[in-house]
């Protein structure tokens, strides 16, 4: 990757350039200025009598912040944000269930409840048709005494109305034989008043 | 910080010793720069160890801070280097936030600013090269100098290359360190340059009073400015310090 190479090599000049100019100017500056503040000679960043007591401090500084950071503050500090992603992917975890679980119960209650209509429309349907049945059976059981009855009377009418005939008949035979003895004197014998009583009876 | 009835802008950089300390020869006296690196490391831990104590899952203001801090500068190196930077995250976080909190604590006035001077600049930048160097080579072997050969170059333009990325690698400490050194004194300087003219326009009286505010003005939006290139170049130290990180670690073009 010659590019990425040579991006570094000209960042790592110009960020050279970029830090040596100002600090040259600096320097020219504070040479400039050091005469007017007196006695002082060097420019304390690069007054050399410091660099070892500040190389000792800082040692000490930095070993100590190195050690306080990598041993006790870091992972202190990630511990409680990895304790903190569990509890929230747990607490998440357990809400998913939970939801789970409640859909669950609630689709169980749709069924059941589905199951008791169907049963009830059932049981309904049941008594509906027992119902139905019974009703039916009476009403045969009615209609069949009541066509029994029926032949029964029909059966007396037919009786009484026979017999009425036959005494019409007789008394018919009896008038015709007044009738005829009354109008000619002479009484016809029985058997013909019945018959001819008998032939008007069939014409009408 | 008036010297001899001037302003001196350089005055805010000298180093005198608090507690003389000479032993055999050299001067390892406890200065004001020294209790600027007490003061880092102290304020530093308060955030980030005193903060997380509580261990608490509902964070409270300083944790949040400490937790805050800890995954910013986590995701700029898993972001530069992947997961395996992960290795190099103390040291990282140690030299972001030691570095920002010697910016920071520099801007209180009348304070100092440890990273201000180049000695402090260069011995961060030469450790984070030599962790390179060291880490590379334990790691990698001699592998570990195929950095400094570019793949897909023409053999008759390898030296070159290979010139080009040896300077561009050993520019690179030299670099880092010059640029957090001069962004910091050359800042410091205008800020104290420009609160200067303010004091010098004042005494001068008359017609000088009366344009006294606007260097003041300057001073203002400078000390914002400042407070940014603190925070700026604090993380772009801490970037630098991953991408050259990320050498030792992938040293494969």
């Amino acid at each position: 990757m010659p590019v990425r190479s040579s991006r570094f090599v000209r960042h790592g000049w110009a960020g050279l350039v970029a830090s040596v100019l100002p600090a040259t100017l600096l320097v020219g500056a504070a040479a400039a200025a050091t005469p007017l503040s007196g006695e002082k000679a060097a420019f304390p960043p690069f007054d050399v009598a410091t660099f070892s007591g500040q190389l000792f401090w800082l040692a000490i500084t930095f070993g100590a912040l190195y050690w306080l950071m990598s041993t006790v503050a870091l992972p202190r500090v990630g511990a409680i944000l990895e304790e903190r992603a569990a509890t929230i992917s747990r607490d998440l975890d357990n809400a998913a269930q939970m939801q789970a679980k409640a859909e669950d119960t609630a689709k169980a209650y749709e069924s059941a409840l589905t199951e008791a209509r169907k049963n009830a429309q059932a049981i309904a349907q049941a008594s509906r048709d027992a119902g139905a049945k019974a009703s039916d059976e009476r009403r045969h059981a009615v209609e069949a005494e009541l066509s029994a009855k029926l032949a029964q009377a029909e059966a007396t009418i037919a009786t009484t109305k026979t017999s009425a005939m036959t005494n019409v008949a007789g008394l018919g035979s009896e008038v015709a034989i007044a009738i005829v003895t009354k109008l000619t004197g002479q009484a016809p014998s029985a058997s013909e008043a019945s018959e001819a009583v008998d032939q008007v009876l069939a014409r009408g | 910080m008036a010297a001899g009835g001037g302003i001196d802008p350089i005055h805010q950089f000298e180093i005198h010793p608090i507690v003389a300390l000479r032993p055999f020869g050299l001067n390892l006296s406890f200065t004001n720069a020294s209790l600027l690196m007490v003061l880092v490391v102290a304020v530093i831990s308060i955030i980030m160890i005193y903060g997380s104590s509580q261990r608490s899952v509902v964070p409270g203001r300083l944790q949040s801070l400490a937790e805050m801090i800890y995954e910013f500068v986590a995701s700029t190196v898993t972001g530069v280097m992947g997961k395996q930077g992960m290795v190099f995250f103390p040291l990282v976080f140690s030299l972001f936030m030691f570095v920002l909190a010697g910016n920071m604590l520099g801007m209180i006035p009348g304070s100092f600013t440890v990273t201000s001077h180049i000695i402090v600049t260069a011995a961060f930048a030469f450790l984070v090269i030599g962790t390179v160097l060291v880490y590379g080579i334990v790691k990698h072997g001699s592998h570990f100098f195929g950095l400094f050969v570019p793949s897909g170059v023409p053999g008759w333009l390898l030296p070159f290359m290979v010139l080009i990325e040896a300077v561009s690698f050993v520019s690179r400490p030299i670099s880092l360190s010059l640029r957090l050194f001069g962004n910091m004194l050359a800042g410091h300087i205008a800020l104290k340059v420009f609160g200067g003219f303010v004091v010098a326009l004042l005494a001068a009286g008359g017609a000088a009073t009366i344009i006294a505010p606007l260097p003041l003005l300057l001073a203002v939006a400078l000390t914002a400015l400042e407070f940014l290139v603190a925070f700026l170049q604090a993380y772009v130290f801490a970037i630098l310090t991953c991408v050259y990180l990320n050498d030792a670690l992938h040293p494969g073009h």
